[in-house]
C-alpha cells in the first residue's frame, strides 16, 4: 500500500460523492466506475497498473483542459461569425482542430522545429532515447524526432494533394452528370463503376508497378482511385439540386451548364462535400502509408510515417514503442480529423440539439 | 342519450419560448383555451401566429429548439407541463391523436396503411391485430373511402392525396381518442377534394363525440367545421366567439381585416378587336411525359397586357402548359406562336431574346430561388445576363426593382433568401422576372402557399406592374378567389384538355359547363351552412362524383 494508491482511492471515491452530492449523473457514472475497476485492477495488477490508469486520466484531462482553453482563446480572437462558431463547437471539435493546426505548423516549420536534418546520420541504430535524440534513433541512427517532423510534410502534404486532386475530378464529373444527365450521366457512370469494381488497393499497387513509383505517380494514382467516389457523393448530391426551380428558372433564362454548375449547384453541395473531404483524407492518408509500408508508396530516405513503422518494426520484437510512434501520429491525425468532420457534419445537418 | 360536455382540455396562461441566436425568444405570449367534450375549436391567423405551436402544445409536445416557459396544459384533469416522458408517451395516440397537413409526408412509405392504422392500437394493447383490422375497415367505411375492404392492403403512393388524408383521419380515430388535433388536413388538396374530406371529418367527429382542434389559415373552412373560433396573431389572442357571431360581428380590427380578404377586385380589360395578334398564341399542343398523354389538343391566346387564368384541379395539365410554353418538354404536336411567329419548341434552340419575353414565377418561393445567394445577387444576375449591367449601373437597376416590388433596397440586398418571410421571397422571384423585362409573365400557383392578407399583397403588386409595364399574365391557379379578382380571362382545363374558356364576366355567370360548375359551387364559403347545404344539393356518397355527374346547378 503506497501512498500514491491511498492518494489514487480517496481521490476518486471523494469526485464519486462530490458528483453524486451535486447530481452530475454522467460524472458520477463514470468516477464510479473507474473506482470499481481500478479496485480490480488494484487487485489484480498492483498499483503499477494504477500509475498508468491515472497517467491515461491524467492525459486525457489535459487534452480536454488544452482543448477547453483553446476553444475559448479562439472565440475571443476570432471575429463575428467565426466566434459564434466556435462558441458552440463541442470539446472534440476544439480538440481536433487544434491537433490539425499543430500538424500543420509541423508540415511548414519542420526546418525549423526539427533538430536534425531529414536524412542525417546523428548516432547509432537504434539508439535509446537521450538528451540528443528524445525518441532515439531508428534503423540507420537518423534521428526519430526529426524523421517524424519531416513526415508530417511528406505524409499530409502528399495526402492533401492527393485528396485535393481526387475531389476536383470526382466533383466536376459529378456535377456534369448531375446537370447534363442522359448519356453523359451514363457514360460517367459506367467508366466509375469499371473503377470501383477493382479491389483499391491491388490496382493501386498494379499501376504503380506499371508506371514507376514518383510522388507524382502517386498522387495521380490515387487521386485517381479515390475520385469515382467522390463522383457517386457529388451527382447524388447535386441530383437534389438540379430539380430546384431556380436551376429552372437559370436554365430558361439561357445560361450555360458551366454557370449553373459553378454558381448555381457548388455553393449547395459544399457542406456535404466539405465533410466528405475530411473523411476522404484520412481515407488517403491511410492509403498512402499502406504504400509505403509495402514499400510503393513514399521512397527513402524521403521521411514517411508509413514506412517509418515498417523500417523500425524488428523493433517491436524487443518490446520497444518505438515503430508505434509514427503509427500513432497517424491515429491521432485520423481521430482529430473525424472529430471535426462529424461537428461539421452536426452542422450542416441543421441539427438543434 | 345526452352526449358528455365536461371540460376536457384546458390550457392556462401557455407561453412557449423558441431558441435563436443563441437565445430564448417568447412567441406564445399566455394563451388560454378551455375545449369540452365533442366540441370543435378552430385556431386561425396568419404563418407565424402560432397556431400550430399551441396544438401541439395540446399535447405537451413542442418543436425541437422550443420548450414550455410557463402555464398549465391540463387534460383530463392531468397537468401535461409536469407529466413525465412515458405519462405523456401513453396518452399520444390513444386519448389524443394528430392529423398533420400532409397526409403524403406523414405515413410511411414502406408499409400498408392497415399496418400503420393497427400500430397505435396495438402499442396500446387496446385491440388485437385482427380487432384492430376489423375495426380500420369499418372506419375506412364510415370515412367513405372506396373499397374499404381492400383500400388498407395498399400501400400510401397507391391512393389519392384525398383519400390518405381520409386514411389518416381514420387512423387517428383508431384509438376512439378524446382529442384530435387536426393542422391544416385540407390546405394542401384541390377544392373538390377538400370537400370530401371535410364533410368526413365532420360526421366521425360528431358520431364519437370527440373533441377537436382545428388549424387552419382557410376562414371559410373554419366556418363550416367549428364551434368556436380563435383567432390568433403573432402568439397573441386577438378574439374568440362562437363562429356564427365571429363571423356576423367580428370585434377586433384585425379579424375584421381578415373578413374583409379578397376584397381587391380590379376592371376587367375588355378584349381586343378580332383579328389583332395574340402575344402568346397556343395552337393545338398535345404532350406527353413518355408514353402517357397529359395533354390534348390544347389551343387559347394571351393578348398584351391580359391576363388569362388557368384553372383545374392537379393532373389537369395546366402546368404542363406552362412547361410547353417555356420550351421545357416540347409538345408532341401543335405549336406556340409568339408576337406571330412560331418559337422553337425546345429552350436550348430559342435566341436570348425570346428567353427573355417570356418570364416565370413559381409557386413554391423556397425553391425558387437559391438559398446561398443574396437578394442583390439572384435580381442582379438577369440584368448582367440580358442587358450586360455591371457595377454600379447594375446595383442601380437592382435598387430600382426593389423598389419596384415594396422592399427597401438598403435593408434587403446583402439578405439571404432564408431571412425573409414567405410573402417578401414571393416578391424577389416577381422582381426576379422582372428584371428582364419581359413581355408576357408565367405565374404558376403564385399565391397557393401564401396567407391570404400575403397573397392579397401579391395580387395587388401583380396588377400595378402589370398597369404600369403592360405584362401580360399567365395566371395558373386553383383557387377560384384569386381568378375572381385579378383574371380577364379564364380556360378551364380538365384531364388534359380545355374544358371551357372565356371572358371572367361570361364564366363566372351561369350557364356553367357542368366542370365548371363543380369547381365554382366546391369552393368554401363563409356561411357556416354552407357545406351542409350544399352535401344535402349533392347527395352525401361520394360527393365529388356524385355532382360531376349530374352536375346541379345551386
Amino acid at each position: 500500500m503506497t501512498a500514491f494508491t491511498i492518494i489514487y482511492f480517496a481521490f476518486l471515491i471523494t469526485a464519486s460523492c462530490a458528483a453524486a452530492f451535486y447530481k452530475y449523473k454522467s460524472a458520477l457514472l463514470l468516477l464510479f466506475t473507474l473506482l470499481c475497476v481500478s479496485l480490480l485492477a488494484g487487485l489484480l495488477g498492483g498499483s503499477g497498473v494504477l500509475v498508468n490508469i491515472a497517467i491515461g486520466f491524467g492525459l486525457l484531462a489535459a487534452a480536454g483542459g488544452i482543448s477547453y482553453a483553446f476553444r475559448e482563446s479562439m472565440v475571443q480572437i476570432l471575429p463575428g461569425e467565426g466566434a459564434k462558431l466556435m462558441r458552440t463547437a463541442p470539446l472534440t471539435a476544439a480538440f481536433g482542430l487544434l491537433v490539425i493546426i499543430t500538424y500543420v505548423i509541423a508540415a511548414v516549420f519542420a526546418p525549423v522545429i526539427a533538430p536534425f536534418g531529414e536524412a542525417e546520420v546523428v548516432g547509432a541504430s537504434f539508439a535509446p532515447a537521450d538528451d540528443v535524440m528524445i525518441l532515439g534513433g531508428d534503423q540507420l541512427g537518423r534521428d526519430m524526432f526529426s524523421r517524424l517532423i519531416y513526415g508530417a510534410r511528406n505524409t499530409v502534404g502528399i495526402a492533401m494533394m492527393t485528396t485535393a486532386i481526387a475531389f476536383t475530378i470526382g466533383t466536376i464529373a459529378g456535377l456534369v452528370a448531375a446537370s447534363a444527365g442522359g448519356w453523359v450521366d451514363q457514360v460517367l457512370g459506367r467508366i466509375v463503376d469499371t473503377l470501383m469494381a477493382i479491389p483499391q488497393l491491388i490496382f493501386a499497387l498494379l499501376l504503380l508497378t506499371i508506371v514507376g513509383t514518383s510522388v507524382v505517380n502517386l498522387t495521380l494514382v490515387i487521386a485517381l482511385l479515390y475520385s469515382p467516389l467522390i463522383f457517386r457523393l457529388a451527382r447524388a448530391v447535386a441530383g437534389n439540386i438540379v430539380v430546384m426551380d431556380y436551376i429552372e428558372a437559370a436554365r430558361l433564362r439561357g445560361e450555360k451548364t458551366w454557370y449553373i454548375i459553378a454558381r448555381e449547384v457548388l455553393p449547395n453541395i459544399t457542406a456535404p462535400l466539405a465533410a466528405e473531404f475530411g473523411l476522404r483524407f484520412c481515407f488517403v492518408f491511410l492509403a498512402i502509408s499502406a504504400l509505403s509500408f509495402l514499400g510503393l508508396g513514399i521512397q527513402p530516405p524521403t521521411a514517411d510515417w508509413g514506412s517509418m513503422v515498417r523500417e523500425n518494426a524488428t523493433l517491436i520484437s524487443f518490446g520497444e514503442i518505438t515503430p508505434l510512434i509514427p503509427a500513432a501520429a497517424i491515429a491521432l491525425l485520423t481521430v482529430a480529423v473525424n472529430f471535426v468532420v462529424d461537428w461539421m457534419l452536426h452542422i450542416s445537418s441543421g441539427l438543434k440539439e | 342519450m345526452p352526449k358528455d360536455q365536461s371540460v376536457l382540455l384546458e390550457i392556462r396562461d401557455l407561453r412557449i419560448e423558441g431558441y435563436s441566436d443563441e437565445q430564448w425568444i417568447e412567441i406564445i405570449h399566455g394563451i388560454d383555451l378551455t375545449l369540452h367534450r365533442g366540441e370543435v375549436v378552430g385556431l386561425i391567423g396568419e404563418s407565424g401566429a402560432g397556431k400550430s405551436t399551441i396544438g401541439l402544445a395540446a399535447m405537451g409536445f413542442t418543436r425541437d429548439g422550443c420548450r414550455i416557459s410557463d402555464g398549465t396544459v391540463e387534460f383530463d384533469g392531468m397537468d401535461l407541463t409536469s407529466a413525465t416522458q412515458s405519462e405523456r408517451r401513453a396518452l399520444r395516440g390513444k386519448r389524443i391523436a394528430y392529423v398533420a397537413q400532409s397526409a403524403a409526408a406523414s405515413f410511411n412509405p414502406a408499409h400498408k396503411l392497415i399496418d400503420q392504422h393497427t400500430e397505435a392500437p396495438l402499442l396500446h394493447k387496446l385491440m388485437t391485430k385482427a380487432e384492430s383490422q376489423a375495426d380500420a375497415v369499418e372506419l375506412y367505411r364510415r370515412l367513405r373511402l372506396p373499397n374499404p375492404e381492400d383500400i388498407g392492403f395498399r400501400y400510401p403512393h397507391q391512393v389519392s392525396g384525398g383519400q390518405l388524408q381520409r386514411a389518416m383521419t381514420a387512423m387517428a380515430m383508431s384509438c376512439r381518442p378524446d382529442l384530435i388535433i387536426f393542422d391544416e388536413p385540407t390546405t394542401a388538396l384541390d377544392v373538390t377534394t377538400q370537400i370530401e374530406v371535410l364533410a368526413a371529418i365532420r360526421d366521425i367527429v360528431e358520431q364519437f363525440n370527440t373533441a377537436a382542434l382545428y388549424i387552419t389559415h382557410d376562414l371559410a373552412v373554419v366556418a363550416q367545421m367549428c364551434d368556436r373560433i380563435k383567432v390568433f396573431l403573432k402568439g397573441d389572442e386577438v378574439e374568440e366567439a362562437a363562429t356564427r357571431e365571429m363571423l356576423e360581428h367580428p370585434k377586433e380590427e384585425y379579424t375584421k381585416s381578415l373578413w374583409a380578404v379578397r376584397s381587391f377586385q380590379r376592371e376587367q380589360k375588355p378584349r381586343p378587336p378580332e383579328g389583332s395578334t395574340p402575344l402568346v398564341s397556343i395552337r393545338n399542343i398535345s404532350a406527353a411525359y413518355g408514353d402517357v398523354k397529359v395533354l390534348n389538343d390544347v389551343s387559347f391566346d394571351i393578348h398584351p397586357g391580359m391576363t388569362v387564368a388557368v384553372v383545374g384541379e392537379s393532373g389537369s395539365g395546366k402546368s404542363t402548359t406552362a412547361r410547353c410554353i417555356t420550351g421545357l418538354l416540347p409538345p408532341t404536336e401543335g405549336e406556340i406562336m409568339f408576337n406571330g411567329t412560331a418559337l422553337p419548341p425546345r429552350y436550348q434552340d430559342r435566341t436570348k431574346d425570346q428567353l427573355r419575353q417570356a418570364q416565370m414565377i413559381y409557386q413554391m418561393a423556397d425553391t425558387a430561388l437559391n438559398p446561398k445567394k443574396t437578394i442583390g445577387e439572384i435580381i442582379g444576375r438577369p440584368l448582367q445576363f440580358y442587358a450586360g449591367l455591371r457595377g454600379a449601373d447594375l446595383k442601380k437597376r437592382v435598387d430600382e426593382l426593389l423598389d419596384q416590388i415594396e422592399l427597401e433596397p438598403s435593408k434587403y440586398y446583402h439578405r439571404l433568401p432564408s431571412e425573409l418571410s414567405g410573402g417578401q421571397k414571393q416578391r424577389v422571384g416577381i422582381a426576379r422576372s422582372l428584371a428582364a423585362e419581359p413581355s408576357f409573365i408565367i405565374c404558376d400557383e403564385v399565391t397557393s402557399a401564401l396567407d391570404q392578407l400575403v397573397a392579397e399583397g401579391i395580387l395587388r403588386l401583380l396588377d400595378r406592374l402589370q398597369k404600369d409595364l403592360g405584362l401580360a399574365y399567365m395566371f395558373i391557379t386553383h383557387d377560384l378567389a384569386t381568378v375572381r379578382s385579378i383574371a380577364d380571362e379564364v380556360v378551364v382545363m380538365k384531364e388534359g384538355k380545355v374544358v371551357e374558356a372565356g371572358p371572367k364576366d361570361v364564366m363566372f355567370r351561369p350557364p356553367h359547363h357542368p366542370y365548371t360548375d363543380l369547381l365554382l359551387s366546391s369552393v368554401p364559403e363563409m356561411d357556416p351552412d354552407w357545406l351542409t347545404n350544399l352535401l344535402n344539393e349533392r347527395g352525401v356518397d361520394n360527393v365529388g362524383e356524385a355532382a360531376a355527374a349530374s352536375s346541379g346547378g345551386n
